[in-house]
């Protein structure tokens, strides 16, 4: 008797069970449905296309634009490599690693110069009242959210050769020649720092605005000097936001197309105007589309290396 | 306070002089170059080197310029059609990946609809491109279908973001007390769910008509020919020349900006 009455239950307990887990399946095969329309878009619009891109890397040019469908990996050892014209033997390509340490050192200089602007800029913000520092948010993102192409056009009329900059500096005397700022290095760099720095300030302001002042009180109050308490106290609890800050900043940036395009012309060229080439005057879209995985490839070793540096970090801290 | 006067040393960490300078600089060094492209494109000579007088001149020159007007008009349209669909698709998926336990697949729905933002803008605009070619030679169809949809799905994590982080604040008693009156799910999303997010609606439909509107790279890459949008139209003007034309448009680009950031702003501080 008892042991019947406790299988039924026991049986009734499994049945409760098995109606919550279909009903369960159910909400999460609902979910799914609820976002297909997002996820087919994003499909067919930006993460489907970059497995065609995957497959035209092996394919060979055709004569003026697209492929012919012959499988290749000329392409791919072309990334790096290139063959003698005459004797076909290889050598470095030297044209596309100029090109890429350009665009890893700009990045790495801009990322640098946002944090050593951005940094104090945040700092400044955190530590006004919470009214005003509303006010000085807004003033940061609105830079941000306004179009980067008007933003480069603004960098690009400072410093040409007729502009605000070299008309000033003829006006005072202190040069009769304008100085050349256009295309050059310094140009995509300084053009980059402006656009991106709002990039590094917004995560930076985050740490910042959690940090809880009451630890850097009681350094002071133990006789930490000022640069004490900055280096022990306020640079750990920041690091955070300044690595996410640098992955904001240093990942368009080596992708960047329209600063380079604009401030450094066709002899500054930096990875995505390389791509962009490809496709255009170069007419090689295998080649282009190689070289889009390669930078891919160099994006997500920047990614997995800042995850690893900020997890470490993580460990050491908790 | 008090403690502090008693040793003698004020208490200043919260103040350091250099870093209120630097940002101080920033500041100046951000608005700057805007301020300056702003007051040339009110300049009356068609020199960008020297202030002349104050004119409207260049701003009536775009006004009438056919090519400006047109390519205005397109980046309207396509913002708002983007900005719409990406907000109802945004919506649904952020309906669909809160307030639950996580589920199987969940993290990689997260991921999917994130990837926009995750790939080089180059990268995806070359892929279009390809991906777009083999459409137009199949089919032959060279509309304005394909920035559409290549807007809709860069705009989605951006409309995705503010949405999500509306129902993730959400009270959720109120929707089961919905459900406990005898509301159809239906009907408690109508008069409960909807209502609730629904700054965070209009928030993410902001975001997304920004992002569409000043959009350079994939537009670029995608458009067909006789395509132009006001930032295509302009990259095009600033490598052959420019004039306080460029400035004006430029300036009514960054006030468009302004109003829907300040907008967004009030929306997502309300909820505070």
């Amino acid at each position: 008797m008892t042991m019947n009455s406790n299988l039924s239950s026991s049986e009734s307990a499994k049945k409760a069970a098995e109606v919550e887990r279909l009903s369960q399946k159910k909400d999460v095969r609902n979910r799914w449905l609820l976002s297909l329309p997002a996820l087919a878009i994003i499909f067919f619009a930006a993460a489907g296309p970059l497995l065609i891109v995957i497959l035209y890397s092996f394919l060979t040019p055709g004569d003026y634009t697209g492929v012919i469908w012959t499988f290749t990996t000329e392409t791919w050892i072309s990334v790096v490599l290139e063959r003698d014209f005459f004797d076909e033997t290889l050598g470095w390509a030297d044209a596309h690693l100029s090109i890429f340490w350009r665009s890893i050192r700009l990045s790495l200089i801009t990322t640098i110069l946002t944090a050593i602007f951005g940094i104090p800029t945040a700092y400044f913000i955190a530590t006004r009242s919470p009214k005003s520092r509303n006010i000085w948010l807004f003033l940061i993102t609105i830079p941000f959210w306004s179009n980067l192409l008007v933003r480069t056009y603004a960098i690009q009329e400072l410093i040409r050769n007729k502009g605000v900059i070299n008309n000033f500096l003829q006006w005072i005397g202190l040069t009769n020649e304008p100085i050349e700022m256009m295309f050059t290095d310094f140009a995509v760099g300084f053009g980059m720092t402006y656009v991106y720095l709002p990039l590094m300030v917004l995560p930076v302001y985050a740490s910042i605005e959690k940090l809880d002042f009451k630890l850097v009180e009681g350094a002071y109050d133990l006789y930490a000097s000022r640069w004490q308490c900055l280096r022990r106290i306020i640079v750990p609890l920041v690091r955070p936001g300044l690595i996410a800050g640098s992955i904001l900043v240093f990942i368009p940036c080596l992708g960047a197309y329209v600063t380079p395009q604009i401030l450094g012309g066709g002899n500054q060229l930096m990875f995505g105007n390389l791509i962009a080439l490809q496709f255009g005057q170069g007419k090689n879209w295998p080649l282009g589309a190689a070289l889009s995985l390669t930078l891919m490839v160099i994006v997500m070793i920047a990614l997995v290396y800042f995850v690893k540096v900020s997890s470490g970090e993580n460990k050491k801290n908790g | 306070m008090a403690r502090s006067s008693l040793f003698n040393r004020p208490f200043e960490i919260k103040r350091i002089p250099s870093f209120q300078s630097i940002a101080l600089f920033t500041f100046v060094g951000l608005y700057g170059p805007i301020i300056i492209l702003i007051t040339y494109s009110f300049n009356s000579s068609a020199s960008l080197g020297v202030f002349e007088s104050f004119s409207f001149q260049w701003y009536i020159t775009a006004w009438e310029n056919e090519k400006v007007q047109e390519a205005a008009f397109r980046s309207l349209y396509l913002a708002a059609t983007a900005a719409t669909i990406a907000t109802i698709a945004a919506t649904m998926a952020a309906l669909a990946t809160t307030r639950t336990k996580k589920f199987r697949g969940m993290t990689l729905i997260f991921v999917i609809i994130n990837q926009p933002l995750m790939i080089p803008e180059i990268v995806t605009a070359v892929a279009l491109l390809v991906f777009f070619a083999m459409i137009k030679i199949a089919t032959g169809y060279t509309g304005m279908l394909y920035l559409i949809i290549a807007h809709t799905a860069f705009c989605i994590p951006f409309a995705y973001l503010p949405i999500r982080a509306r129902l993730e604040s959400m009270d959720l008693t109120l929707e089961t007390a919905g459900a406990d009156l005898y509301a159809t799910p239906w009907k408690t999303f109508q008069r409960i769910t909807l209502p609730m997010i629904w700054p965070g609606i209009i928030a993410g439909y902001m975001l997304a008509f920004v992002i569409s509107l000043d959009d350079v790279v994939i537009s670029e890459f995608v458009k067909s020919a006789g395509q132009e949008t006001l930032p295509t139209y302009m990259l095009g003007q600033l490598r052959r020349f420019i004039t306080p034309e460029t400035n004006a448009i430029a300036t009514v680009n960054i006030a468009v900006s302004v109003i829907l950031v300040s907008g967004f702003f009030l929306l997502t501080q309300r909820k505070k």
